[in-house]
């Protein structure tokens, strides 16, 4: 057979990544006194599916190790071993190792052998150790071990066999080739041929006993039923233990029902599989969407996304309506008069909504439940608070609230960061939390919820809060505030998210090197997006982040610069006032501030900084748009203030590259193409600008 | 379609390729014409803030937005008045991070003329001339020599560093 099975690698690698991200949240929610035995089902059908898929692929190195866990597994979920605490650190630990060399895969190396060596031996040591597994499990499990003279297959396909195109003397004739003719004895089994009046001829009836008498892999033969592994029972025994009575195995196999089937069998076609398992779970395509993540970083591979049909159905809806009001108007238009004019304007207020409802569903083809973002954590607040000692109890709210797939795919690292900074220096200490009369547990709650045209990402805990007296100590310490400068309690709280700011005593390997809060805050301002704390001594402290619902859209404010029409993001602008000349003031004649009510803010002149006039050209009636980039206020001098509207973002750097000052372009109403300025690119500006000397300069 | 032409081409025994031709300071230039995406009339751009003089500005091309260089400028060429046969060709290249889309501005199109690969001459190796990375080759046709040019290179826009102003962000 010769199908190039690599067009199928992508979507092996996606739905493998799904289904180890069901084994490690079923895993996460296991309580191991008390199995569920759904749950541990669950997972055994996820390693399965992913066994079966490496083994269809030729990628052995994951199938031989998802086969020791899976083995494990099976024992587990047939009760003959009972579940511990060590073993779901081990499934977890295989987990992590699985993702390891599923990625490598992905990327085309070889994965690195050693830990999944080193894992299976465990598994192996467990297996071997543990009480007496039942017989064909251990067979199952260490085939090798004691080379069998021979195999001995018991083959029984379903009736329907023949109809799925499977062949069972293809196979045989396969198997031949692989042995040799004098090694092979083949049996068929007529007993179960009905009489010849109920006998329907596409049915297959037969029953198939071979017998293999060489010391052939097990994984060879199962390799040659692999493409039937869902349309039979099949089970392969070293020929020298199996006692003489086939129907009796036989007998065990059909008590065993349908799931023993394809576990004792060859891997089966993965899609199947994990397409049953991933529409039950609305979380298994999570990894679709971290996977891809990983891609985009890694490559520019197209990623794909995940769209529910009833979304694709509105859609095709909307289209629909559309097609009709716009043959209601092409009909209208062919023989117009001014009679009509009342039913020209109501077709087009028609198609205006109708465009409208369907912009909003092409942008709701782009949003997914933050659970995707959110699914990472209950496994990093486990494994960080074994690492830190602290109990933590982990609450996700708002699972449901939908964000765009882009905003998502960025806002996981700041989120990871801020759990992370919550459960290092919020919570307390086990012992400082008794001793403060709290709960032994800590509590971290991830919410979400829409505000406005906004969704709010909350990250809170119940720690101690912020030290104010040491974070004011410690920014003095660092000459980031001076000593004379008294500040509110929630001016220290924004230190923290000064650049090089950190108040750890002890930097761990979690958190601590002062890199972090002021990446979060980057990161997510790059959104468009604000991030602001509040904290309270003794009661634990909120994150809350602000994100525009998707990166598509902005609200902007159209200003005027000579000629030209640029676009500002209103997020951040504060305030839009007029130009007062006497309020400027020079700074080392190089830097004009202004004075607004009680603060000096820096003067940026657009018209300069974009070359667009020369430095002695002056003009009327300047506007001043005071805008909040990175950190600091800054004003901006603008011509004149034009309308507000919502604009589509269009990337300047597909076509072109990266401009300085400007984050990208959209589309005006009357078709011309306006810039965005990038606000705080202008901003950061300021300290260094050779191009245009200033007129104090000059002076 | 371009893999297309060039597996029935290389049937043949000759590389063949088409060249759509354009007029500029009374040079004839041939650009491969799978590379063209379309042509049309030069229309007024928004101005990139401190871009390379030849980068014109930017145009809404039905939704995607589409840079504009002037090649005059581009090869150090007079400039002239933009007038109403003064056309946009509108490139398209593939390029590491996918596909790019450009237009230059030229003074008229030409022609469409099928070249061989073998009547391509090399150009002389000038070392005085800064434009020689954009040329692929000299050809004749019809007793003209036609300036074939090298897409790729042409749409590379140097890293705006040695541009003032915002540059050093």
């Amino acid at each position: 057979m010769s199908i190039d099975l690599s067009q199928f690698h992508q979507v092996f690698f996606e739905e493998s990544f799904e289904g180890l991200d069901v084994m490690e949240s079923q895993l996460l929610d296991l309580d191991p006194a008390n199995v569920d035995a759904e749950t541990v089902n669950t997972i055994f059908r996820a390693a399965h599916s992913i066994k079966g898929g490496a083994g269809t692929f030729g990628f052995m190195q994951v199938s031989d190790f998802t086969h020791v866990v899976e083995t494990l597994l099976d024992e587990i979920r047939s009760g003959t071993r009972s579940m511990t605490r060590e073993y779901v650190d081990l499934f977890l630990q295989s987990v992590d190792c699985l993702r390891a060399m599923l990625s490598s895969l992905q990327a085309g190396d070889e994965p690195d052998g050693g830990r999944a060596a080193s894992l299976k031996s465990e598994f192996e040591a467990i297996l071997n150790g543990g009480e007496a597994a039942s017989a064909t499990q251990s067979q199952e499990t260490a085939p090798a071990d004691d080379k069998p003279a021979g195999w001995r297959v018991t083959f029984i396909p379903t009736e329907d066999l023949l109809q799925t195109g499977n062949e069972p003397f293809r196979m045989f004739r396969e198997l031949q080739e692989l042995v040799g003719d004098e090694h092979m004895r083949v049996v068929a089994d007529t007993s179960y041929l009905p009489e010849f009046t109920n006998l329907t001829p596409e049915c297959c009836y037969l029953r198939w006993l071979i017998e293999i008498t060489t010391d052939i892999e097990k994984s060879a033969i199962e390799s040659v039923f692999e493409w039937v592994a869902d349309e039979c029972e099949i089970s392969i025994e070293p020929l020298d233990s199996v006692v003489a009575d086939a129907p009796a195995a036989q007998e065990n196999n059909a008590e065993d029902g349908a799931a023993d089937a394809d576990e004792s069998s060859a891997p089966v076609i993965p899609a199947a599989v994990t397409a049953a398992v991933g529409a039950a779970n609305a979380a298994a395509s999570a990894s679709a969407q971290k996977s891809n993540a990983q891609k985009a970083a890694k490559s520019a591979e197209p990623s794909s996304i995940r769209v529910s049909i009833d979304k694709v159905d509105s859609l095709i809806n909307m289209v629909g309506e559309l097609v009709i009001t716009q043959s209601m108007l092409g009909q209208l238009g062919q023989d117009f008069d001014m009679s009509r004019l009342a039913r020209l304007q109501e077709g087009l207020s028609q198609l205006e909504q109708n465009t409208r409802e369907l912009q909003e569903s092409v942008m709701k083809i782009r949003m997914m439940p933050i659970s995707f973002a959110f699914s990472r954590f209950p496994r990093l607040v486990r494994d960080l608070g074994s690492q830190l000692g602290k109990k933590v109890n982990l609450v996700m709210l708002g699972e449901s609230t939908e964000l765009d797939k882009t905003v998502m795919e960025k806002i996981g690292d700041p989120l990871v960061h801020l759990v992370r900074n919550s459960m290092d220096h919020g919570l307390e200490k086990t012992a400082d939390r008794l001793a403060s009369g709290k709960s032994e547990e800590g509590k971290i709650t991830l919410n979400a919820y829409h505000q406005g045209g906004n969704i709010v990402i909350e990250v809170s805990d119940d720690g101690a809060g912020l030290n104010e007296e040491k974070i004011l100590a410690k920014a003095r310490q660092k000459q980031l505030v001076p000593d004379s400068v008294e500040l509110s309690p929630e001016e220290i709280h924004q230190l923290i998210f000064m650049p090089g700011f950190s108040t750890a005593d002890v930097v761990s390997d979690i958190s601590g090197r002062g890199v972090g809060m002021d990446v979060v805050r980057r990161n997510i301002n790059e959104l468009n997006g604000t991030i602001e704390v509040r904290s309270q001594r003794g009661k634990g402290s909120t994150f809350i982040i602000r994100l525009p619902l998707t990166l598509a859209i902005l609200d902007g404010q159209l200003v005027q610069v000579k000629n030209e029409t640029y676009i500002f993001p209103l997020v951040s602008i504060v305030e839009s006032i007029q130009l007062q000349k006497r309020s400027l003031n020079n700074i080392t004649g190089t830097q004009h501030v202004m004075k607004l009510r009680d603060e000096y803010i820096p003067i940026i002149r657009l018209d300069h900084i974009f070359g667009l006039r020369d430095e002695d050209e002056e003009f009327e009636n300047p506007m001043l748009v005071v805008v909040e980039g990175d950190t600091e206020k800054v004003g901006i001098v603008v011509d004149d203030l034009l309308g507000q509207q919502q604009v589509v973002i269009k990337s300047l750097e597909q076509n072109y590259q990266k401009v300085p000052g400007i984050s990208g372009a959209t589309i005006l109403g009357d078709g011309t193409v306006a810039l965005i300025i990038d606000i705080s690119g202008v901003g950061n500006n300021i300290e260094s600008h050779p191009h245009s000397p200033r007129p104090e300069q000059a002076a | 379609m371009s893999a297309v032409a060039e597996t029935v081409n290389e049937a043949g025994s000759v590389h063949e390729q088409q060249y759509l031709t354009f007029m500029m300071a009374d040079e004839e230039y041939g650009v491969d014409i799978l590379a063209v995406q379309e042509i049309r009339g030069w229309e007024e751009s928004t101005m990139i803030p401190n871009a390379p003089e030849y980068i014109r500005g930017v145009i809404n091309l039905r939704g995607t937005i589409v840079p504009i260089m002037d090649l005059r400028m581009r090869f150090g060429l007079q400039q002239v008045s933009y007038s109403p046969v003064t056309v946009v060709i509108i490139l398209k290249v593939e390029s590491s991070h996918g596909e790019r889309v450009m237009g230059i501005v030229v003074d008229a199109v030409s022609d469409v003329y099928t070249i061989s690969d073998q009547s391509t001459r090399k150009p002389p190796e000038l070392t005085e001339d800064r434009n020689s990375a954009f040329i692929k080759g000299l050809v004749n046709v019809n007793d003209k020599m036609v300036i074939l040019l090298d897409v790729n290179e042409l749409l590379k826009i140097p890293a705006s560093s040695h541009v003032p102003g915002l540059a050093n962000n």
